[in-house]
C-alpha cells in the first residue's frame, strides 16, 4: 500500500470510515465522530473516581516510610490513641501473596516487619478512618523501628540487575577499523513525571461473596484484576474491577494503580465497608513511578561521507527499589537505541538496576525517549563534526524497505522514515532557516554566543536555532508479547437488537470511546451512534490486554474489525441478499444475540526469538519527524520552543482529529523533558515533589505545534494502523536540543536542557567546547 | 482535604486589632500562599485565622501628595489595570503580571506578597527599590516601616504578631526610573530563580544618584545590592560602569543552590541582567 | 460554623460549615458540584478554577468565609440556558469539536477561564488567549486545540 501523507484542515482527508455524512458534525469535525464522552466531560457531568458517592465510605491513606533503606524491626501505634474506632492495616493483614503482581514478585503491597524497607516513600500501613480530619491527627501516631541499611543511589554502582540485553549484527570491531571518524559521547536523562492532572484515585467496595469491587482511574483493569486474585486469594468472580474516567494515564496508570487498589482493597475489606484512597498531587508525585533515568554511551563510526559503518552502545537504566516493567522498558529502549539507521556493525547492550528510590515505570515511550534523545544528539554531533547538514546524514543513513535491524529483522513494509524527514524539512524550510541561524551565529561577536566576558552582555539579547530529529517506535508489544497475551475483543449484537463493541481498553483521553465504535460501524455499515461501547469492567469485558504501548487501535482495534466482520457475515448469511445494517435488528428478534470473541492471532510472518533476542522485534514500526525552533535568550539562557513540525508516520489515521491531539499532546511532554521538567534528588528522596515545584509547560510555554500524519499503512492489521500514542514523544526532545545547539553553539548531553546547564556550557573557558568532548578521530 | 482552623471574619479595624491582641491568629487576605499552608504538610496548622476580606480600610489604589498609596488587599489584578499604577509605577505593573496567572493574580494581594516574605516574592524587589514604606497598625497604635528595614531574616519580618500590614506607601521622586525583570522558571505560573529592580535618578552630568539595586531569590529575604549601588551611585551607566558593577555584584551574592537552580546560574544571571539594565540605561 | 450563603449557578445556596473550608470542598462534598476538579490543592493546576463574581479563581484557594453574599459560576452553571434546549453553549460546543478536551480533568477549569477571557471582552489572538489559560495545566492537548476552540468563539461572527 502507498504511504500518503494527510494535510489536516485539507480535502485530501479520505473519509472512508465515515458513515453518515448526514449526520450534524459541524466544525473541525466535519465527517468524523465527535468525541463520545466529550458532552459529558464538558458540562461536568464526566464521574471521575472523586466524584463518585458510597454512603458509609471510609478514606485511607498510607503510611510511608521515610527512609531509603532500612530494615523493619516494628510498627508501633501509639498506646494513647484508641485505634478501635479506625483500621490499621499492615503486611499481617494481606490474607495471600505479599506481592503486587506484575514481572517480578519483588514489591510487597506493604513492608512487613523483618523485611527490608527499599525507597523513602514506600508502604508499610495502612490506616482508615471515618473521616480526614481523624486521619491527619492520627497519621504521625504510628513509629516505624527501623534499623537503617546502607542505600544506593547510583545506579551504575549497583550489584542488583533487574534485567540485561545485548543485541549485536556483524563485527563492530572491523567497523570501526573502517571509520574515518569515530565519536564518542555520553548522554544523560532524569526521572520524568507523567503529571496526569487527576490524581491517582481508587475506591475499594466489599462484596457479599467476600470478594472486592473497586472503582477507579487506570489504563488497565485486568493487572489490578490478576492482583487482587494473587494478594487477597479472590476468585476471578470475586475480583472485580470497574474503570471510571479516567483523567490522563501517560503510562503512570499502567502499573502503579494495581498496588493502591491492593491497598484500598485490603482497608476494605477490614473495616467492611468502602474505602477510598485518593492520592494528593505532593504523594503521589512522591510515590508513583516515574520514567527512568538512563545514562547512554556512544561510540560510533562513520566514513567521510557521513555513513555509518558501527555503532557501539551501552544503556543504563536506574529501575529504582523494584522491577515493575523495568525488563520490558529496557527492552524497549535497547532496541531503538541505534535509532532509524541502517548500520552494518552495531553492538547494543543494556542493563537496569536496583536503586534507593522510588520505583520508575511506565511512561509513554516506554525506554524509547531516552535512548533515542542519545541516538538523535550523537548523529547530530557527528553530522556537525563532519560538516554535513544534519538532514543530509539522516538521508545517507535512514532505514528503507529491505535494511535490516540490529535484531536481524528485515523491514520488509511500512517503511517511512524518509518520508516523514522529507516532510519536515520541507514544512519547517529547514535547510533555509538553517541558513539564517548560521549566518546571524557568525554575525555576533566573539565566540558566536556571548561576547564578552561571562558576567556581561552582548548586542544581541537572543539567538534563534533549529533543530531536526527523526525517530522510530515499534507498533505494539516487543517481541512474542502480543502472542503470550492473546487478547480477546468482542463485538456483540444483543438479543435486544443493540449493536456493542467490547474490550478491555480504556478511555483515557485518546479517544478509545470514539474510535472502537467508529471503526466497528464502518466495517457494519451502520451509523457511529449505533454501536455502544461497553463499560470496561471486568464482569462484563474479556481481556483484550493493557491500554499501553500504543496497541489500542492498532492490535485491539484490528480485533474489533475482524469481530466486526465475522458478524456481519454470520447475521449476512442467515439473511441473504439483506444488507447487515438492514438485517441486524430482525436478525436478534428471529435469532437472539450474536457475539463474536475475536482473539488476537499472530501477525503473519513475524517472529521472534525472546531468547535470542533475533528475529522481528516489533511486526512494525511507526516513524516521526521533529524540527524545532527555539529562541534562547543570551543573558539568561531561558529557552522559548516556539515552534515545532512534528511528522508522525501512523500507518492508518483513523481519526485525524484525536490523531492529531496525541501528536500535539506527546509533541508538548517531549518539549517538556527536553526543556524544564526535572527532579532532583536528595538522599533518594524527589526534592521536586509538588506542582509548584516540578514544573510542566503552560499554555504560554507551549510551542506552536504543526502536526502533519503520514500514512504508511501496515499490512498486517486490517486497517493498517501502526499506534500513534508514544511516536512523538520520542522525537522533539532531541530535536529541540540541536536548536538548542544551532542557536548557542553548545551541546547539552543531559536533559532537561536547563539555562542553567546551558549558561555553564556557554560560560566554559572554551566557549561550549562541550561540542568537542569526547571525540577522537579513528 | 486541609485543615479547617477556626476563622473570625470582623467588619472593622478596630475588632481586627482585638483579635489580633488577642492571640496567635494568622491573617488572610487572598490566600494564595496561606491556603496552600494549611495542608499541614508545610508546617504547623495556624491555631486561628482571621479574614481581612471584609476590611474596606484595606482596599483602594490611590495618589496622594507625590505618593501611590496600595491598600494592603490591593490585588494584582487590580494593581495591573490601575491607571495610577501604570503611569507612575510601571515596574510593579509589570511584576505583579509575572505573578501566577490569572486565578493568582485574581486573588493574591501585594499585602500579602509583605506578610508572607518570601525570598522570591515578585513585587519585593520593587518595592525596596522604590523606597517603599509599609503603614502596619494594631491597638498600640499605627507605624510606618521603610520596606529596607522590614525583611529580617528568612520568612521573618518586622512585623509584630498583633499588628496587620495597612498600606504600602511609594514616594514618586521626580525624575525617578525603575527598571524589573525576573528570571523564572518558565513562562507562567512562574516562582522566581532571580528578580531584580533597579532605580535612580539621572541627575545628567552628575550621574545617577539615589540608586537602589534590589534583588530577589538570591537570599533569605529580598535584598538591596549596597555595594553595587555605591559603584553606580554618582556615576553614569557607561559600558566601563556596567562591567564593574556586574562584578560588584556577582562578588555580593552569596546565592544558593536549591531545587528551582543554583547558586553559580543566580550568581551569574543576576550580573548579566543587571548589566543588561544599564545597557539599556545607557543606549549602548 | 456559621452558615454561608450565596448564588452558585443563579441558584441561592446555604451551607453551615466551618469559614476556612475550601470553596472547592463547598462545591464538590456539601453542593455535589463534582464538576469541578482538584488537581493539587495549592492553585498551581486551574483544575478547580471557577468564576467568583466573574474573576476565575482557584477554589481550592478560597475560604468559603470569603464568599458569603457572592456569586459563583462552576462548569455545571456555564450552559444553563444551553442546557435547558438539551446543548452545549457555543465554547463548550467548540472544545468538542476541535478536540479541545480529551482526558477531561482539566476541561472544566479550562472552561472557566476561557469564560472569564471572553465575558471581559477577550479576542481571538493566540497571545491573550494563551496568558488567560496559563493558570490552567493541560497534560493531553499541547494546549493548541484549546486555543483554537477560544479563538472560535471569539471570532465575531461573520
Amino acid at each position: 500500500m502507498p504511504t500518503r501523507t494527510l494535510t489536516p484542515g485539507t480535502e485530501t482527508v479520505e473519509r472512508a470510515l465515515v458513515i453518515d455524512p448526514g449526520q450534524r458534525v459541524p466544525g473541525r469535525a466535519s465527517g468524523f465522530p465527535l468525541r463520545r464522552e466529550g458532552p459529558a466531560k464538558l458540562t461536568g457531568a464526566a464521574k471521575y473516581t472523586d466524584d463518585l458517592v458510597f454512603p458509609g465510605a471510609w478514606y485511607g491513606i498510607t503510611i510511608r516510610s521515610t527512609e531509603a533503606r532500612a530494615k523493619l524491626l516494628a510498627i508501633e501505634p501509639d498506646p494513647d490513641v484508641d485505634w478501635s474506632k479506625v483500621v490499621l492495616a499492615t503486611a499481617a493483614d494481606i490474607p495471600g501473596d505479599n506481592v503486587v503482581s506484575l514481572i517480578k514478585d519483588d514489591q510487597p503491597l506493604l513492608v512487613p516487619v523483618g523485611g527490608e524497607i527499599r525507597h523513602h516513600a514506600e508502604p508499610v500501613a495502612l490506616l482508615a478512618a471515618p473521616d480526614r480530619e481523624t486521619l491527619r491527627q492520627l497519621k504521625g501516631r504510628i513509629k516505624l523501628v527501623t534499623e537503617a541499611l546502607p542505600p544506593v543511589f547510583d545506579p551504575e554502582e549497583s550489584d542488583h540487575v533487574f534485567a540485561q540485553y545485548e543485541v549485536s549484527q556483524g563485527d563492530v570491531a572491523a567497523g570501526f577499523a573502517a571509520a574515518d571518524l569515530v565519536l564518542e559521547g555520553e548522554y544523560r536523562v532524569g526521572h520524568q513525571e507523567q503529571l496526569y492532572i487527576e490524581n491517582q484515585a481508587m475506591i475499594a467496595v466489599p462484596g457479599e461473596d467476600g470478594g472486592i469491587v473497586i472503582h477507579g482511574s487506570m489504563q488497565c483493569p485486568y493487572y489490578i484484576h490478576k492482583a487482587l486474585k494473587r494478594a487477597l486469594r479472590l476468585s476471578s468472580v470475586q475480583a472485580r474491577v470497574i474503570q471510571e474516567e479516567t483523567g490522563g494515564g501517560f503510562g503512570g496508570k499502567e502499573e502503579y494503580p494495581s498496588m493502591l487498589a491492593l491497598h484500598a482493597s485490603l482497608l476494605a475489606l477490614k473495616a467492611r465497608r468502602p474505602v477510598r484512597m485518593i492520592y494528593e498531587r505532593h504523594e503521589d508525585i512522591a510515590a508513583t513511578t516515574k520514567r527512568h533515568p538512563a545514562i547512554v554511551r556512544h561510540r560510533t563510526g562513520v566514513t567521510k561521507d557521513g555513513r555509518l559503518v558501527a555503532q557501539d552502545i551501552e544503556v543504563v537504566m536506574d529501575g529504582g527499589a523494584y522491577c515493575t516493567l523495568t525488563p520490558v522498558v529496557l527492552s524497549r529502549g535497547v532496541l531503538h537505541a541505534g535509532g532509524p539507521y541502517r548500520c552494518p556493525n552495531v553492538r547494543l547492550r543494556g542493563r537496569a538496576t536496583r536503586t534507593n528510590t522510588p520505583p520508575n515505570g511506565a511512561f509513554r515511550g516506554f525506554g524509547a525517549p531516552q535512548t533515542e534523545f542519545a541516538a538523535e544528539t550523537q548523529l547530530n554531533r557527528i553530522a556537525e563534526r563532519l560538516a554535513i547538514s544534519p538532514a543530509d546524514i539522516r538521508r545517507r543513513n535512514v532505514y528503507r524497505l529491505n535494511d535490516t535491524t540490529p535484531t536481524g529483522q528485515v523491514l520488509r513494509e511500512s517503511v517511512a522514515a524518509e518520508e516523514v524527514l522529507e516532510q519536515a524539512l520541507g514544512a519547517s524550510l529547514y535547510e533555509r532557516v538553517r541558513e539564517r541561524t548560521a549566518r546571524d551565529a557568525a554575525q555576533r561577536r566573539g565566540s558566536g554566543t556571548i561576547p564578552a566576558g561571562t558576567l556581561r552582555t552582548g548586542d544581541d539579547r537572543t539567538a534563534t536555532g533549529i533543530g531536526l530529529a527523526l525517530a522510530w517506535h515499534g507498533a505494539g508489544f516487543t517481541g512474542s508479547g502480543e502472542v503470550h497475551l492473546a487478547s480477546v475483543a468482542s463485538v456483540e449484537l444483543t438479543a435486544d437488537g443493540r449493536l456493542r463493541v467490547l474490550t478491555a481498553n480504556t478511555e483515557m483521553g485518546q479517544g478509545t470511546k470514539t474510535v472502537f465504535p467508529q471503526m466497528v460501524a464502518a466495517e457494519l455499515g451502520v451509523r457511529v451512534d449505533l454501536v455502544e461501547y461497553a463499560a470496561q469492567d471486568t464482569a462484563e469485558v474479556l481481556d483484550s490486554g493493557p491500554t499501553v504501548a500504543s496497541r489500542t487501535v492498532m492490535v485491539v482495534g484490528g480485533l474489533t474489525i475482524l469481530a466486526a466482520r465475522k458478524l456481519k457475515a454470520e447475521v449476512e448469511a442467515r439473511n441473504p441478499g439483506v444488507p447487515f445494517q438492514e438485517a441486524y435488528r430482525d436478525d436478534a428478534q428471529a435469532h437472539g444475540a450474536t457475539r463474536i470473541d475475536q482473539q488476537f492471532e499472530p501477525y503473519p510472518g513475524v517472529v521472534f526469538d525472546d531468547e535470542t533476542y533475533l528475529g522481528d522485534a516489533y511486526p512494525a514500526y511507526g516513524w516521526a519527524a521533529a524540527v524545532a525552533t527555539v529562541e534562547v535568550d543570551l543573558d539568561t539562557a531561558e529557552v522559548q520552543v516556539r515552534d515545532v513540525i512534528a511528522v508522525d508516520d501512523v500507518g492508518k489515521v483513523i481519526h485525524p482529529i484525536l490523531c492529531e491531539g496525541q501528536v500535539e499532546g506527546g509533541t508538548l511532554q517531549a518539549v517538556g523533558y527536553a526543556t524544564i521538567e526535572e527532579i532532583k534528588l536528595q538522599e533518594g528522596r524527589y526534592l521536586n515533589d509538588r506542582l509548584a515545584t516540578y514544573l510542566i509547560p503552560t499554555a504560554l510555554d507551549a510551542p506552536h505545534i504543526r502536526s502533519i500524519l503520514v500514512e504508511a499503512p501496515y499490512s498486517g492489521a486490517p486497517h493498517g494502523a501502526k499506534g500513534v500514542g508514544e511516536l512523538p514523544m520520542d522525537v522533539a526532545a532531541p530535536a529541540v536540543v540541536a536548536a538548542i545547539h544551532d542557536a548557542t553553539g553548545v551541546w547539552i548531553h543531559e536533559l532537561p536542557a536547563t539555562p542553567e546547564k546551558i549558561l555553564a556550557a556557554l560560560r566554559a573557558p572554551d566557549g561550549g567546547g562541550a561540542r568537542r568532548k569526547g571525540a577522537a578521530a579513528a | 482535604m486541609p485543615a479547617e482552623p477556626p476563622i473570625d471574619s470582623p467588619r472593622r479595624l478596630f475588632e481586627a486589632y482585638e483579635l489580633l491582641a488577642a492571640g496567635s491568629t494568622r491573617p488572610i487576605a487572598g490566600g494564595t500562599d496561606v491556603m496552600v499552608a494549611i495542608t499541614g504538610e508545610l508546617g504547623p496548622i495556624p491555631e486561628r485565622m482571621l479574614d481581612l476580606s471584609r476590611l474596606e480600610e484595606l482596599r483602594g489604589i490611590s495618589l496622594e501628595q507625590g505618593a501611590l498609596l496600595l491598600g494592603a488587599r490591593a490585588t494584582y489584578t487590580e494593581i495591573r489595570r490601575s491607571t495610577v499604577c501604570r503611569e507612575h509605577l510601571p515596574a510593579l505593573v509589570e511584576a505583579a503580571a509575572t505573578i501566577g496567572a490569572a486565578q493568582i493574580q485574581n486573588r493574591g494581594t501585594i499585602g500579602g506578597n509583605l506578610a508572607n516574605a518570601s525570598p522570591a516574592g515578585d513585587t519585593l524587589p520593587v518595592l525596596l527599590a522604590a523606597d517603599a514604606v509599609i503603614l502596619v497598625g494594631g491597638q498600640r497604635g499605627e507605624r510606618e516601616i521603610p520596606v529596607a528595614d522590614f525583611f529580617l531574616d528568612y520568612r521573618k519580618t518586622a512585623l509584630a504578631p498583633d499588628e496587620l500590614i495597612l498600606q504600602v506607601q511609594v514616594p514618586l521622586p521626580r525624575g525617578r526610573s525603575l527598571r524589573f525583570r525576573k528570571v523564572g522558571t518558565r513562562r507562567a505560573q512562574a516562582i522566581s530563580k532571580v528578580v531584580m529592580a533597579l532605580a535612580w535618578q539621572d541627575l545628567g552630568s552628575a550621574g545617577w544618584k539615589d540608586v537602589r539595586v534590589a534583588l530577589g531569590s538570591v537570599a533569605a529575604t529580598p535584598i538591596r545590592a549596597r555595594a553595587t549601588e555605591a559603584v553606580l551611585e554618582g556615576a553614569g551607566p557607561t559600558p566601563e560602569v556596567a562591567d564593574r558593577a556586574a562584578e560588584t555584584l556577582a562578588g555580593e551574592l552569596q546565592p544558593i543552590d536549591d531545587v528551582r537552580s543554583t547558586a553559580e546560574y543566580r550568581r551569574a544571571v543576576s550580573a548579566r541582567i543587571l548589566h543588561r539594565l544599564l545597557r539599556d540605561a545607557g543606549g549602548w | 460554623m456559621s452558615a454561608y450563603r450565596f448564588l452558585v449557578n443563579g441558584a441561592p445556596a446555604e451551607v453551615d460549615v466551618p469559614g476556612m473550608r475550601r470553596l472547592l470542598d463547598v462545591l464538590r462534598e456539601d453542593l455535589g458540584l463534582t464538576g469541578t476538579k482538584e488537581g493539587c490543592g495549592e492553585g498551581e493546576c486551574g483544575a478547580c478554577s471557577v468564576l467568583l463574581d466573574g474573576q476565575v479563581v482557584d477554589s481550592c484557594l478560597v475560604p468559603i468565609c470569603q464568599v458569603e453574599g457572592r456569586i459563583v459560576r462552576t462548569v455545571e452553571g456555564l450552559s444553563l440556558a444551553a442546557r435547558e434546549r438539551g446543548s452545549l453553549d457555543t465554547l463548550q460546543e467548540a472544545f468538542l469539536e476541535h478536540g479541545a478536551a480529551q482526558c477531561g480533568i482539566c476541561t472544566p477549569g479550562m472552561l472557566m477561564a476561557a469564560r472569564a477571557y471572553l465575558d471581559a471582552g477577550g479576542g481571538p489572538d493566540e497571545d491573550p488567549i494563551r496568558e488567560a489559560i496559563a493558570g490552567n495545566l493541560c497534560r493531553c492537548t499541547g494546549y493548541s486545540k484549546i486555543v483554537d476552540a477560544i479563538a472560535a468563539v471569539a471570532t465575531p461572527a461573520d
